[in-house]
C-alpha cells in the first residue's frame, strides 16, 4: 500500500496492524530532546515549530550526511522513550509516528482515541533508509545537533503498521503466531 | 621492551572506528544468511534480506550501517613488555575516536552528563576503555561501537547459587523476552557469569567480540549457550519483533570463578549491527 504524508482520518482507517506500507511525502524528525522542548512549548502556550495537524513524526537521529546524500544513515530509534510525549502531540493533531519497538498502553489508547497510527521501520537499516530521503532541513532546535527537529521529504519509505485504530498490535500478533510453549 | 607511539594508537583507533561502522563482519553476515534460510516468517525473511542489503550499501558507499554509531568501547590487550611513548594512552584513544567520527561522518551520540543538562560532547568522546595486561610486546586494540538501543536492554541479576543453571536460563530468557523488539532482533546475547557484579557485565560485553555462533571452549558453557538459544528462539519475537523463529543468532557465555555466596549473571544484548574491528600494534 502506497500512502502520502500528511495523513487523514480516511487513510488511517484503512490501516491494519501488520500491513506493509510505503510512505511518500513529508515527515518531521524528532526524538527525546526535541520532544521535551515541543511539549514544554505547548505547556507555555507557545506555537510549535510546525503545525502537527495530520503530520507524521519519525523518531530518528541521523548520522551526518556525506557529500551527495540528502541525509546520513537514518534508521528508527526506540519509540518507547517518547511514549510520555506521544499522547499530548496526538491531542493536537499528530496522526502518525514511526519508530521501532512497542508502545505503552496510554499511547495505544491515544492512537485509538485520536485516530492515529504507529509504524515501525527496520532498525539498523540506516543506509538503506537514507536512500529514501530526498531532502532534509533542520527547522528548529539546531543546537541539539543529531537531535534537532528536521523536516524530511521521503519517497517510498517502507514501514509496517504496528498499532492501528482498532486496537491491533503487530508485535503481539507476531509472538502469538510464532511462540512455542516451553 | 618495545615502544608503541601514541600517534600509532590514535591512527589505528581513527581507522577502526570508521571500518567498524561501515563494514559488517563476515561472521555476522554468514549468521544472518543462515537465519534467512531457516526463518519461517515471511515478514521475518524480508527484514533479514533488508539487513543484508543494508550491509551491502554501507560497504559500497562507506556510510554507517546504522545511524547510531554507538558509544565507542575500546578493548586494549596490552603486552606487558610494551612502553607507550609520546603522550597519554587514554588521550590517544580519545583522539582517534574524535578524528574517526569527524572524518567518517559518524554520529556523535555522547552527552557530557548522564542526567540534568545532557549536553552533547560533539565528538563522541569519551570512549569506554578496557585494558588487559597480557604477556608479550604487542598491543591488540579492538574498537567496538555499541548502540544505545541494545545496550539499554541489558540486565544484571545477582542470582542465588541455588538458582543454578535453570535460574540462569530463566533470567536470560526473561531479559530477552522483556526487551522484545527494542534491541533490533535478531540479537546476539552476551552472558557473563561469575566474578563480581561489574566483572560479570564486562564478561558479557567481552563475549560479544567472539565470532558469531562459535561455541565456548568450556563444554559446560557451550551446553548452556545451546540451551539458552533454543529457549530464546521459542519466544517467537523474530526479526525486528514482528514474529519469527530467529530472535537470537547466538548466545555467547563467558564464565569465571564466583564468590561462595554469589551467582552474578550479566546479560549484554547486541543488535544485528554487531560491530567490531581490530588491529595488532
Amino acid at each position: 500500500m502506497n500512502i502520502q504524508a500528511p495523513l487523514t482520518d480516511e487513510i488511517v482507517a484503512k490501516l491494519r496492524a501488520g500491513d506493509k506500507v510505503v510512505i511518500s511525502g513529508t515527515l518531521y524528525v524528532a526524538r527525546d530532546a526535541a520532544h521535551k522542548r515541543l511539549v514544554e512549548a505547548m505547556a507555555r502556550g507557545e506555537a510549535l515549530p510546525f503545525d502537527p495537524q495530520g503530520q507524521i513524526i519519525y523518531y530518528m537521529g541521523p548520522a551526518p550526511a556525506k557529500p551527495g546524500q540528502a541525509i546520513g544513515s537514518s534508521g528508527p530509534t526506540t519509540s518507547g522513550r517518547m511514549d510520555s510525549y506521544a499522547p499530548r502531540l496526538m491531542e493536537v493533531g499528530l496522526k502518525g509516528t514511526i519508530g521501532k519497538g512497542s508502545r505503552s498502553q496510554p499511547v495505544k489508547d491515544a492512537i485509538k482515541k485520536h485516530k492515529a497510527v504507529y509504524f515501525a521501520a527496520t532498525g539498523g537499516a540506516g543506509a538503506l533508509i537514507a536512500r529514501c530521503a530526498k531532502k532534509a532541513e533542520a527547522i528548529a532546535y539546531e543546537d541539539l545537533g543529531a537531535e534537532a527537529l528536521l523536516k524530511l521529504e521521503v519517497e517510498d519509505f517502507p514501514v509496517i503498521v504496528i498499532n492501528d485504530i482498532y486496537g491491533g498490535d503487530a508485535y503481539e500478533d507476531g509472538v502469538r503466531r510464532y511462540a512455542i510453549a516451553d | 621492551m618495545r615502544e608503541i607511539h601514541c600517534d600509532t594508537i590514535a591512527e589505528a583507533v581513527e581507522r577502526l572506528s570508521m571500518e567498524a561502522n561501515y563494514f559488517l563482519g563476515d561472521d555476522v553476515l554468514l549468521s544472518i544468511q543462515g537465519a534467512l534460510r531457516k526463518e519461517e516468517s515471511p515478514v521475518g525473511r524480508e527484514i533479514l534480506e533488508q539487513i543484508l542489503q543494508n550491509a551491502l550499501i554501507a560497504r559500497e558507499d562507506e556510510v554507517p550501517l546504522c545511524q547510531d554509531c554507538g558509544y565507542t568501547v575500546v578493548f586494549a590487550e596490552l603486552g606487558q613488555d610494551v612502553h607507550i611513548a609520546g603522550g597519554d594512552f587514554n588521550e590517544a584513544i580519545a583522539e582517534g575516536v574524535r578524528r574517526g567520527y569527524a572524518k567518517g561522518y559518524l554520529r556523535k551520540s555522547v552527552v557530557a552528563h548522564p542526567y540534568a543538562s545532557r549536553t552533547n560532547t560533539k565528538d563522541n568522546t569519551p570512549p569506554v576503555i578496557h585494558v588487559q595486561i597480557v604477556p608479550g610486546d604487542k598491543m591488540r586494540i579492538i574498537v567496538a561501537p555499541k548502540g544505545g538501543g541494545s545496550e539499554n536492554m541489558s540486565a544484571l541479576g545477582m542470582l542465588k547459587p541455588a538458582d543454578g543453571k535453570d535460574g540462569i536460563i530463566k533470567f536470560v530468557v526473561e531479559t530477552v523476552r522483556k526487551a522484545g523488539a527494542n534491541p533490533c532482533p535478531p540479537i546476539i546475547v552476551g552472558v557473563g557469569i561469575g566474578g563480581t557484579a561489574e566483572r560479570a557485565m564486562f564478561q558479557a560485553k567481552h563475549s560479544l567480540l567472539r565470532e558469531v555462533g562459535r561455541p565456548s571452549e568450556n563444554e559446560e558453557d557451550a551446553d548452556l549457550e545451546r540451551g539458552i538459544l533454543a529457549h530464546i528462539n521459542k519466544l517467537g519475537i523474530g526479526p525486528m519483533g514482528l514474529g519469527g523463529r530467529t530472535t537470537a543468532l547466538a548466545v555467547h557465555v563467558e564464565s569465571q570463578p564466583a564468590h561462595i555466596a554469589s551467582l552474578p549473571v550479566a546479560v549484554n544484548i547486541q543488535c544485528h549491527s554487531a560491530r567490531h574491528k581490530e588491529a595488532i600494534l
